[in-house]
């Protein structure tokens, strides 16, 4: 059955309706897959009956014409959601063992809409993280490796799990979620598609917090129609989540059209950047020339306030994240250590110092220092006011273009433990944080192979609520890329 | 009685010292939900029962504000004549507190809710120059905390999260108060127009109203002292006595030559006496930021109206109209200073009672009954509509005042009504000239010497003569007529 993992989440679905196979046949290979890749430490919960029950469900249904949209199509989830009696620990000690009596909202959409669920993915603690090193599950490889190298690779940050799981043909489709590049700079550095929608269309309820104001669940999967059929079934409007868009789904699988004819194709200067490698750069224009061949125009446009960005993110996200997980204080669930004699305080600092890793507890600090008395304004309240010149920026520049394209990330995919400097790590992100500030939906696909043989990604960004424009330069240039390599199986 | 004009004064060795009082008061929203959960609100249910998993602060939960909260704080804003903000917004306070799911409270600190507004005090009902301004500087709203519990376990602490995400309102006054007496009257006149609003139901006992007091001197007009915050005083008699307090022991720690210290202090209701809690430097650094789980808080007009006409007569209103209907200033301030008595008295209104004679009434006879038998007017004994009803056969003619009385108290005791008790007891008034004439007669020829000394010019004698004759006819008689009588037999 190792041909149905190779499959696009349409294939199945539409074979599976055809009758070609059974979802039982679909769930049953994907699980046979999952357990013959525990090497790669992508899941840390693996949930094999429940993609069986999903796939019984939808073989049952089968023929009634009852089908919901992805009935016998069995997902991985990442560890940031909420999944009813499953483990959901965000990737952290200080929640290992937690099994919520409720499930988020997204993957509750998931379920609506027929979707088993593998397991659990691994991912970086709470989100923070490009490389998915500071999970307490310790790191996710890489189904993917250097030209005539053994060394281990990371697939990026923080839905590396997701990533991995998708590369690695153990889930068909899998979640994420996006708070400064967590879906694109992974889809990018495994080769994958993945799509951050519009900040509001995605319910958050039920998924661990990182930063309120940007966290984002997407999907991330081998095609763009297939994050089109995802993301259809995980968006939309929920009263449980004060910022979630009150605006029906659009039906973005049924209006994919890569005619791009008479559409205008920003690119900022502002992203061409020192030391970014050739190849990248390369891959940048070659994707220029693909949506120019789909009939679109490029354009030059200014993104005047790009190198704020990432500094802006860094004080804005661990300034969320430092009051958001303030609830793990061993109080309610989760870890608690209580030292001998110690107060209430002690228990406090030895939980916590305990449950959290390292890269948390820096942006703990962060946020803490930016939002205190005397640093307020000149962190915090001055990277609201630059945030708020970013979004101008991109208002702007769409009076002029209709998607944004650039670069997903500034490097191919790097070895385990070869960067060790968090500002380093932190450049990962930079040319995927602006559009996260600005809310903006986002997208990385795959565009082709670096000089190592390694995976490099294209990124288009759209206009606000216009994931149709972006979904749909993706598919100009999948179709126009042709990346078909896979990554040799060593695992 | 002291005079209440004259300004309160803590006499020190080095002169006279004025007390400057600010009150936030912290009211509990009357509401079935949460601020930002569906869970219940009722007092006094088992611990924890009263808890969704947002207030406790599960991973992945949020916010979502409830409308009837912040419907309540909006109509107590207007009844407060304060500008209302259409545009306000949540921040966080963070703060680790066991009590504190969260690990932070959601609160308005930049942008609350409402804004500037007044209270008018009267500090004394019977002297219509005793009347202050008191400023409300604004009103926010935010959640409430959990409960910690000590005694439950040798070496534990246990935490009960009922009240945990219950809405609160925190009005904060101006520092416009100048003595105990002010700070009461303040905080009464509070409580009374919330509950007249219905946004609070102003128990302090049960903790739903609750004010930290600032406290400062300063030798009368100059600069503002260094202040003291007292938290969590629940009644309005304690606040009075931290106000008394703290300015003495300011007064007394400056004139010792210390100073007066910036700090949070404790009321002991059991010695009378503050202590310290936390200085200024152990002060947490709450790091308030807006909430990112909330979009800012936008009224429409529709909303705003919907508020507005929502609003029943206030305190001060009603007062002016009981007043128009010729009610004695004291009688109106009595009258309207609780909303059930209102609500008692707007019903007997209602049912048709004469407004001077039925406030005089409702001040003496109703107030004493109920007093005397311990009962709230909200379960008085004898209904509005009853108590029209045996006004009704005062004012006619009926029966007597004193007759009134007796059948007041027969009326509370078997719940009948006045007409059937009048025509049963036979109680009716006599207005029969010759029955009443016939015992005039009898009593001035059994007092020949009482009538001497009358006619000599002993006029008070003249009650003595009217009580013997009420007394004779059982007080049924129509003491006008008594008198009419009288007169002409004496005075001839």
């Amino acid at each position: 059955m190792s041909e149905l993992t190779a499959k696009t989440i349409a294939e199945l679905r539409d074979g599976f309706r055809a009758g070609d196979f059974s979802a039982r046949e679909i769930a049953e290979s994907f699980n046979a897959a999952v357990a013959a890749a525990k090497l790669l430490n992508a899941y840390t919960v693996e949930t094999p009956e429940d993609a069986l029950a999903a796939a019984e469900a939808a073989d049952k249904v089968r023929g009634t014409g009852g089908l919901s949209s992805l009935a016998g199509i069995p997902l991985g989830i990442k560890d940031l959601f909420a999944t009813r009696g499953v483990d959901t620990t965000a990737g952290s000690r200080i929640l290992k063992g937690f099994k919520p009596r409720y499930e988020s909202t997204v993957t509750a959409n998931l379920r609506k809409a027929g979707a088993g669920m593998l397991g659990k993915l691994n991912m970086d603690e709470f989100a923070m993280g490009s490389s998915n090193e500071t999970s307490t599950y310790g790191p996710v490889i890489s189904p993917w490796r250097r030209k005539g190298s053994n060394v281990g690779l990371t697939p990026g940050g923080s839905s590396g799990g997701s990533a991995a799981a998708v590369a690695a043909q153990i889930a068909p489709g899998v979640t994420g979620t996006d708070t400064g590049g967590s879906i694109r700079q992974p889809a990018a550095f495994v080769g994958i598609s993945g799509i951050k929608p519009t900040y509001g269309r995605c319910s958050r309820w039920g998924i661990v917090s990182f930063a309120s104001s940007l966290d984002q669940a997407g999907p991330m999967a081998k095609s763009v129609r297939d994050c089109a059929i995802l993301l259809e079934a995980m968006a939309g409007f929920d009263p449980k989540d004060s910022t979630s868009l009150d605006l029906a789904v659009p039906q973005w699988e049924a209006n994919l059209s890569s005619d791009l004819r008479g559409k205008r194709v920003g690119i900022p200067k502002e992203y061409r950047i020192d030391g970014v490698p050739a190849d990248i750069n390369a891959l940048w224009d070659k994707g220029i020339e693909w949506l120019k061949d789909a009939g679109a125009t490029p354009v030059e446009i200014s993104l005047p306030h790009t190198k704020y960005a990432l500094p802006t993110y860094y004080i804005i996200a661990p300034a969320e994240a430092s009051s958001n997980l303030a609830r793990y204080d061993g109080v309610r669930y989760g870890l608690r250590d209580t030292p001998e004699g110690g107060n209430l305080d002690a228990m406090y600092s030895a939980t916590r110092a305990d449950g959290f890793g390292a890269e948390v507890k820096r942006r703990i600090m962060i946020g803490t220092y930016v939002l205190s008395a005397g640093f307020y304004d000149a962190y915090f309240t001055k990277a609201q006011r630059v945030r708020a010149l970013i979004k101008q920026d991109f208002a702007k520049a769409f009076e002029q273009c209709d998607v944004i394209l650039t670069p997903t990330a500034p490097s191919a995919a790097f070895g385990i433990g070869e960067t060790t400097d968090p500002l380093a790590m932190y450049l990962n992100d930079v040319f995927a944080v602006p559009a996260s500030l600005a809310g903006l939906p986002a997208m990385s696909v795959p565009g082709g192979l670096d000089g190592q043989g390694l995976p490099l990604g294209l990124h288009l960004i759209g206009n606000e609520l216009d994931e149709q424009m972006v979904l749909n330069a993706g598919l100009a240039i999948e179709e126009r890329a042709g990346f078909t390599a896979r990554p040799e199986k060593w695992w | 009685m002291a005079d209440t004009n004259a300004p309160f004064r803590i006499k020190g060795e080095t002169g006279e010292w004025e007390v400057v009082v600010g009150l936030e008061v912290h009211a509990q929203v009357v509401s079935n939900a949460k601020l930002f959960s569906g869970a219940a609100t009722a007092f006094g249910a088992e611990p924890n029962t009263q808890v969704s998993l947002v207030d406790a602060a599960m991973p992945g939960m949020l916010p979502v504000p409830n409308e009837e909260c912040i419907r309540q704080a909006v109509r107590t804003g207007m009844a407060l004549d304060a500008k209302i903000n259409k545009w306000s917004r949540f921040d966080r306070k963070n703060y680790f507190y066991a009590d504190l799911p969260q690990g932070y409270q959601i609160s308005q600190l930049y942008h609350p809710l409402v804004g500037e507004g007044e209270i008018e005090i009267l500090l004394d009902e019977k002297d219509e120059g005793s009347v202050r301004t008191i400023g409300i500087e604004r009103i926010h709203v935010e959640q409430d905390a959990g409960k910690l519990m000590h005694d439950q376990h040798p070496s534990m602490s246990y935490v009960d999260l009922n009240r945990s995400g219950v809405a609160l309102m925190e009005i904060v006054s101006r520092p416009d108060m100048r003595s105990p007496a002010e700070a009461g009257a303040y905080l009464r006149k509070l409580r009374s127009i919330l509950r007249y609003v219905g946004s609070c139901d102003g128990n302090m006992e049960e903790g739903s109203m609750r004010a930290d007091v600032n406290v400062s001197v300063r030798k009368p007009g100059a600069e503002f002292g260094t202040r003291t915050e007292t938290k969590n005083v629940n009644s309005v008699r304690f606040v009075m006595a931290v106000v008394e307090h703290e300015a003495k022991r300011q007064v007394e720690l400056i004139e010792g030559g210390g100073t007066v210290a910036q700090e949070t202090r404790l009321f002991d209701p059991d010695k009378g006496v503050t202590r310290s809690l936390r200085s200024k430097e152990d002060a947490h650094d709450y790091r308030y930021f807006p909430d990112p789980d909330l979009l800012p808080l936008e009224l429409d007009d529709a909303f705003l109206e919907d508020c507005k006409s929502s609003l029943p007569e206030l305190p001060n209103d009603k007062r002016k109209r009981y007043e128009g209907l010729g009610i004695t200033a004291y009688n109106a301030g009595v009258l309207t200073a609780e909303v059930e008595t209102a609500r008692w008295f707007d019903a007997l209104l209602k049912a048709g009672a004469e407004a001077k004679q039925g406030a005089n009434w409702v001040v003496a006879e109703l107030f004493g009954a109920l007093n005397r038998r311990g009962e709230s007017i909200d379960a008085s004994p004898v209904s509005a509509a009853r108590a029209a009803e045996l006004l009704g056969l005062v004012a006619d003619g009926t029966i007597s005042g004193t007759i009134a009385k007796q059948v007041f108290e027969i009326m509370l005791e078997s719940g009948e009504g006045a007409a059937d008790i009048v025509e049963k007891q036979g109680l009716k008034q006599t207005s029969d000239t010759g029955a009443i004439d016939a015992e005039i007669d009898k009593i001035l020829a059994a007092n020949a010497d009482k009538v001497a000394e009358y006619k000599s010019g002993k006029q008070q004698l003249f009650g003595f003569f009217v009580g013997q004759t009420m007394k004779a006819m059982q007080g049924k008689a129509n003491p006008q007529l008594v008198n009419e009588r009288l007169r002409a037999k004496l005075d001839s």
